[in-house]
């Protein structure tokens, strides 16, 4: 008699987070709430193009409504940590799901954007974590000192660092990758699927993730190319 | 032997209500302590296991796939048949019946056929609540389709799957009956033989194919619903797996086998390519109910078929059956592909194919409404002979299909061993010579879900059993002959692969014993079959061992059976002077070359007894009544 | 015509196994992908060598037996084919083609090209099914069911069980076959009752038998030979949150996985 293990005998069920359905729609939803940070970051952020007092006022608006301001934190904190456990849970199921590999493998219809969301997504997240010492806290400023408050300041003179700009252009290239397959997954996981909109919603999520791109990666290339100063 | 057909007296109409009365019942409270043995898990097979197991029996089920759901019936692709008479076009369970008694070519017995029509509407009713997606109308109620020769339209169907759906149907009512711990599945086990104890069926012997181990399965009443055996002939449009070996096994441990020569050819499929040929691809006779089959006037015109003008060309269907045309029952139309083929008309690179051409369907219709019908059908031709059938016409050739022989049963289905059941393709029982489109699954499931439940349970409370193990003398001897039979298999190594075994014994039969026969080619066809078996046994190679899975052994075990079965049916086919349905004998033809059938002398199930290694086998004669639907002369003019 | 065939060989679920190389001289164009096999196992036997082990039956992309990858895709290079339907013709003289099971923990190899699918028949026995005893069925026609709705029924009905999706997916995930069964049954009026007791219990299945998770990027439905739609993956994931939701008490005891090949009976 042959027997090689493949899973472990295991009479109960997986209940919800157990599952890998249950936990995809776990990433589906605290991906939604990090996306729309994403998007009220960025509205924030074009501000910009308004000059130094808006902004500024934009930030102190942010720092006066303290006690919205950490349960929101907490929120997109903890949704950050749902989203990293579930995918790391995940990719390691992943791994034991096929302990032997392909000698060969070739992917015929996936695109690219979704083939390296294990990527895409680590580095965003440690690109989030140098963009909040950089700005936020400013532990790290190589473009002079970082004063508190003066949020213009800090950015304009932050993006002056070249390698600061390319990593941010880069790691925001690499966040809309992400949300590219990202944003239409998630509807897919929590079961939201019509074929007649199907090529649209993909399209769609293409669109979106082109234009958060594009609005975030402009403040860079602004202040690079001396528009913004 | 004297073979009771146990058929029910008065009237055909209430004969099998009466019947389901008479039989007796099982007590609730001792279900559970008897145990059933189903061989197959097809739709006879798994039907019949499922429902025994809904009633509380203890079923063990096996099959030697990897899955219950890839039984054979899985092909099917045209449809099933019920008496529902939806349309309101005249149809009604009596004209089914008698639609069917007819098209067997009056060699079938009235009342198994009336109840298989009966029990076709409630068939239906299953599948539906069993969440089988039948094709239907907008407006949601089942749709049907005219098929195979049937001037109803009362054929339900899912695309072209069919088969698959209502397999998927009894699967998964199997598999529900797996988790509710009824049915144990025993997939990748091959049935080797059948135990038989004191007279009865008590148990098989199977070998496991991944492990080689050989095993004792015992049980209360064993049902074997292992399919057809048109694999005889190598090359036909069954599964390569299907076999004849468990209905062969217990053939010859009493079984009775009725009717071997009665084979059906199919006339849409698509024509063999090249010797490496390993099966041939049936494409659903519905194609005929639009499609125009011709060849050219000329002999060996070989132009393409689009240079060939409209008065060039044969519609010889149409021409010599004016008011069927092109939906002629299966075997004259197999039987004129044959004929105009062997005139040196026929068309592609071997001259074994006629054109099956949808360009006028096309014209009248628009492609649309033809892809909607065939679509499947269209892209899985292209996909075989890259050629675009919306274009070009295709090109079809007759193929063995189905047998309508298999093991005797009387109208309990049950077969001359007392306690083994045969339901589905399997047995003999309700398609006489000659079966209908869209019938097999019907008989199939009628039989598995609402035949085989009483008649089982009926034995069942009619008999005590005591326990059996395998130390019985029996069991052991058993198990002994199949391990002797494996080793023998495998210590030949000789110089011939099973597989050129098979395709020449295929050959013969195809030659002497297929689409028509005559006496003088039939007693050749045996002598050779014989001298070849004998190499069979002293020049074939099975490389590997008994101990795992071993692949060439299977297949060898099971063409050692077939050169036995082979033989049978060339014997059957000699005897019956006569032709009738797919049986056509060339001495008996009518002046324009249609079966001549010989009611007087004929009127019988050909029954054989197996009569041991060396010795012939013994012909016993069940005589058929016909009350209801009078012979007459098929004419399809 | 002459091919390379490199073929993975294992003898048994405990072998290691590796690649072997062969020749095939005299492939015809018109040959199936198993026809060229049967071809090379002729010349291996004659040699008196144990033939390639593979599986097989209907041969004509029905039963969903046969299947293995080739040059790294699932069923090969054809879209919607079987590897018994995919013609020779599709590849080129003097190619290597890499021919190697499907790979996933749920399906073990147990010989050659062979594995061992019944993680798929465990998952219907879980919840696959109209419980519907016979000789319980109203009429058929009791029951309207909108042809737009039984087509898409049939969409996902039409899978055949044979394994390419988990064969393709990364992950080794059987989202797509467990959620064509789920939509077949879950879209008709018929499997209403048993909707989200029916979602609950395959997905536990599909998730103790080991396979991985959807990351929905397509590679199944790209290489199932049926062109099951993602959409189904959808439905599975629609009905499972929302019997997550009103029916978390339905969730029971999964069919315990196993891997053996002891079928009882006594020897
Ligand atoms: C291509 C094709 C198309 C068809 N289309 C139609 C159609 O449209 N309409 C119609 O009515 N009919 C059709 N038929 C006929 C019909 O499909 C079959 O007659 C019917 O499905 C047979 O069902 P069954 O349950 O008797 O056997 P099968 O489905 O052949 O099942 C046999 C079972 O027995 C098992 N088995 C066999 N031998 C052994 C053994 N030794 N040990 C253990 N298990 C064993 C197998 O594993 C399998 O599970 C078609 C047939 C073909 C070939
Ligand atoms: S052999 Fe049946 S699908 Fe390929």
């Amino acid at each position: 008699m042959s027997s090689i293990a493949a899973a472990p005998p295991q009479n109960r069920a997986p209940g919800f987070w157990a599952s890998t359905n249950g936990k995809k729609i776990v990433m589906a939803v605290t991906g939604a709430i990090l996306f729309a940070f994403v998007v009220g970051h960025l509205a924030g952020n074009l501000q910009i193009y308004e000059g130094p007092q808006k902004l500024n006022a934009y930030g102190r608006f942010l720092h006066s409504i303290g006690e919205l301001l950490w349960p929101v934190r907490i929120l997109l904190l903890t949704c950050v940590g749902l989203h990293i456990t579930a995918t790391a849970q995940l990719a390691l199921r992943a791994k034991r799901a096929r302990p032997v590999g392909y000698s060969r493998r070739q992917a015929i219809a996936s695109s690219y954007a979704s083939r390296t969301m294990y990527w895409s997504g680590p580095i965003v997240l440690a690109f989030v974590i140098f963009h909040l010492l950089n700005l936020t806290a400013g532990y790290i400023h190589p473009g002079g000192a970082f004063v508190e408050g003066d949020v213009y300041h800090n950015v304009v003179s932050g993006f002056q660092v070249w390698w600061v700009s390319a990593w941010y252009i880069f790691s925001i290239g690499l966040l809309g990758l992400h949300l590219r397959h990202g944003l239409w997954s998630m509807f897919q996981s929590v079961g939201i699927h019509q074929p007649r909109y199907a090529a649209a919603m993909k399209s769609a999520a293409f669109a979106i993730a082109l234009l958060i791109v594009l609005g975030y990666i402009s403040i860079p290339i602004s202040v690079l190319l001396g528009l913004v100063k | 032997m004297n073979l009771d057909s146990k058929l029910p007296s008065g009237p055909i109409e209430q004969a099998w209500d009466r019947t389901r009365f008479e039989l007796k019942l099982v007590n609730p409270a001792n279900k559970r302590k008897h145990s059933i043995i189903v061989v197959g898990s097809g739709l006879a097979g798994a039907s019949a296991a499922a429902t025994l197991g809904e009633l509380g029996y203890r079923v063990e089920c096996f099959c030697f796939q990897d899955s219950p759901r890839r039984a054979h019936s899985i092909a099917a692709q045209g449809g099933i048949n019920a008496a529902k008479n939806y349309q309101n076009d005249g149809d009604s369970v009596y004209r089914l019946f008698y639609d069917t008694v007819k098209g067997g070519d009056f060699r079938a017995r009235e009342a198994n056929v009336y109840r298989l029509a009966q029990i076709s509407v409630n068939i239906i009713d299953q599948c539906v609540a069993q969440g089988v997606p039948f094709a239907r109308e907008y407006g949601g109620a089942l749709t049907n389709r005219s098929f195979g020769g049937a001037q109803v339209s009362r054929t339900f169907y899912a695309r072209g799957q069919t088969g698959q759906q209502l397999l998927l149907g009894a699967y998964q009512a199997l598999e529900r009956q797996v988790c509710a711990g009824t049915v144990t599945m025993r997939p990748r086990c091959e049935m080797l033989d059948l135990i038989v104890i004191d007279g009865r069926a008590r148990g098989i012997v199977v070998r496991n194919l991944v492990t080689g181990a050989v095993t004792t399965h015992f049980a209360d009443a064993v049902i074997l619903g292992t399919g057809g055996y048109g694999n005889v002939y190598y090359l036909s449009t069954n599964a390569k797996g299907s076999n004849a070996t468990a209905i062969w096994r217990a053939h010859k441990r009493g079984a009775l086998f009725a009717n071997p020569c009665y084979t059906q050819i199919h006339p849409t499929c698509i024509p063999v390519s090249g010797d490496y040929q390993s099966k041939l691809t049936l494409m659903s006779e519905s194609l005929r109910n639009d499609g125009r089959i011709w060849v050219p006037l000329a002999k060996g015109d070989k132009r393409s078929p689009d240079l060939i003008p409209e008065a060039e060309r044969d519609y010889y269907l149409e021409r010599r059956y004016p008011s069927f045309g092109n939906l002629v029952p299966r075997d004259v139309a197999s039987r004129n592909a044959k004929s105009v083929c062997d005139e040196g008309r026929g068309v592609g690179d071997s001259g074994l194919g006629v054109y099956l051409d949808f360009s006028n369907a096309i014209q009248r219709l628009g492609e649309g409404t033809i892809r909607e019908r065939y679509g499947n059908l269209f892209d899985m031709y292209q996909r075989i002979t890259d050629e675009n059938p919306y274009k070009v016409p295709m090109r079809i050739y007759p193929a063995i299909h189905y047998t309508m022989g298999g093991l005797w049963v009387d109208y309990h289905l049950q077969s001359t061993i007392p306690g083994l059941f045969v339901v589905g393709e399997a047995n003999f029982s309700d398609h006489g010579a000659n079966r209908l489109g869209a019938s097999a699954l019907m008989q199939g499931l009628s039989d598995g879900y609402f035949i085989a439940p009483y008649t089982v349970g009926h034995y069942l409370a009619s008999n005590k059993f005591d326990q059996v193990s395998g130390e019985n003398p029996q069991a052991r001897s058993a198990v002994e002959e199949v391990k002797q039979t494996t080793a023998k298999l495998l210590s030949i190594r000789g110089k011939r692969t099973v597989d050129s075994f098979h395709r020449e014994l295929g050959k013969l039969v195809w030659e002497y014993c297929g689409m028509s026969r005559t006496a003088e080619g039939l007693e050749l066809a045996a002598e050779r079959i014989r001298a070849l078996r004998e190499e069979f046994w002293s020049d074939v190679t099975v490389p590997g061992s008994g101990d795992d899975l071993n692949q060439s052994l299977e297949k060898a075990g099971r063409v050692a059976d077939f050169f036995e079965l082979a033989e049978l049916m060339c014997l059957d086919a000699r005897q019956r002077n006569e032709s009738c349905g797919g049986h056509f004998r060339e001495e008996f033809q009518t002046p324009e070359g249609e079966a001549q059938r010989d009611d007087e002398r004929f009127s019988y199930v050909a029954a054989w007894a197996y009569g041991g290694p060396g010795h012939s086998p013994e012909l016993h004669r069940e005589p058929l009544e016909f009350h209801y639907v009078h012979p007459s002369q098929r004419s399809y003019k | 015509m002459r091919l390379t065939l490199k073929i993975w060989r294992q003898k048994g679920a405990a072998d290691k196994g590796g690649f072997v190389r062969y020749p095939v001289d005299r492939v015809d164009g018109e040959m199936s992908m198993l026809e060229c096999l049967d071809v090379l196992n002729e010349s291996l036997i004659e040699k008196g060598e144990e033939p390639i082990a593979f599986e097989h039956d209907c041969r004509e992309g029905i039963c969903g037996s046969c299947g293995f990858m080739i040059g790294g895709v699932a069923h090969g290079p054809m879209p919607a084919t079987t590897v018994c339907q995919l013609t020779m013709r599709h590849f080129k003289d003097g190619q290597e083609l890499v021919i190697e099971p499907w790979r996933a923990a749920a399906f073990p190899v147990i010989k050659d090209l062979i594995v061992d699918r019944r993680a798929f028949d465990r998952i219907i026995a879980s919840g696959g099914y109209i419980s519907v005893s016979t000789g319980n069925a109203p009429d058929g026609n009791a029951h309207p069911v909108g042809k737009e709705m039984a087509d898409r029924a049939m969409d996902a009905a039409a899978c055949i069980g044979c394994g390419a999706c988990v064969a393709a997916c990364p992950n080794a995930s059987a989202a797509l076959f467990t959620g064509a069964k789920i939509a077949h049954l879950n879209l008709l009026p018929q499997g209403k009752p048993e909707k989200d007791r029916r979602a609950l219990r395959m997905v536990g299945q599909m998730n103790a038998e080991g396979f991985g998770n959807c990351t929905n990027i397509g590679e199944c439905t790209a290489v199932c030979p049926k062109e099951i739609p993602l959409e189904v993956i959808a439905i599975m994931n629609r009905d499972y949150l929302r019997a997550s939701v009103v029916r978390r008490e339905e969730l029971v005891a999964a069919i315990a996985p196993v891997s053996g090949w002891d079928v009882g009976g006594k020897s």
